[in-house]
């Protein structure tokens, strides 16, 4: 019998800059040394995936539409700690390419080229009142708790 | 014989632009990787014998840097 593919799965909870860095290295990085990669958007983690970049309103219902417009998408993405108003994201952006670290833009098209699967909380989803349009089309499947741990299941889960 | 250079590269980008490189290319073709000693030669040799591709040779060419061939399986 064939060896099993091993297999990563995230939970990519949160929206923050530096944490999507690290969520995607490790996408493109396991998908790169033939790991099966899930990344599952939940909440804050929505924003990387929107179709929009940057700040419009997305979603259905006003409430909804003016709370993506604040919490903007990738482009937006705030450091963690110390983002000084936007600032600090841009800043870490022009230290990564002068220094040859590939940037969240460039994780996010590796982890695509090399085939990781994004999917979308539904539940998040209805919440923030998004569909399946508002995200960018690697984003294939909307799905619930049970169908992740079926996903994710005989591999390495991770909550970033 | 093509080359592939990765030295400026830093994790993930140097076992990602290999596999990319790697997807893109016929059985039995091979291709040179140049690449830095440390963590690129330690896990990308690793990590193509792996997936199922050969590496053919690693010879050192000069202070840090290293070649590797590697044959398309």
């Amino acid at each position: 019998m064939a060896d099993k593919k091993k297999k990563l799965s995230l939970v990519v909870f949160s929206g923050d800059f530096d944490k999507l860095v690290a969520a995607f290295t490790l996408a493109s990085g396991a998908a790169a040394v033939n790991y099966e990669v899930n990344l599952f958007f939940t909440f804050w983690g929505l924003n990387a995936v929107k179709k929009a970049k940057g700040h419009r309103f997305t979603g259905k219902g006003f409430l909804a539409r003016v709370f993506g417009f604040l919490m903007g998408g990738r482009k937006n993405a705030p450091l963690s700690r110390m983002n000084f108003g936007g600032m600090s994201p841009r800043l870490m952006t022009g230290m990564m390419k002068q220094r040859n670290v590939a940037t969240l833009d460039e994780l996010v098209e590796a982890s695509i080229a090399l085939g990781a699967r994004f999917y979308a909380c539904e539940m998040s989803m209805v919440i923030l009142g998004l569909t399946l349009g508002d995200f960018i089309p690697e984003v294939k499947e909307v799905m619930g708790v049970a169908k992740f741990l079926e996903l994710s299941q005989d591999g390495e889960t991770l909550f970033i | 014989m093509e080359v592939l250079d990765i030295t400026r590269e830093h994790c993930p980008m140097t076992f990602v632009k290999t596999k990319l490189r790697l997807s893109k290319m016929k059985r039995g073709e091979r291709v040179e990787i140049l690449l830095c000693e440390g963590e690129p030669l330690d896990n990308v040799p690793k990590s193509v014998t792996e997936q199922g591709d050969k590496v053919i040779g690693i010879a050192h060419l000069k202070s840090g840097i290293h070649s590797v061939v590697i044959e398309k399986c």
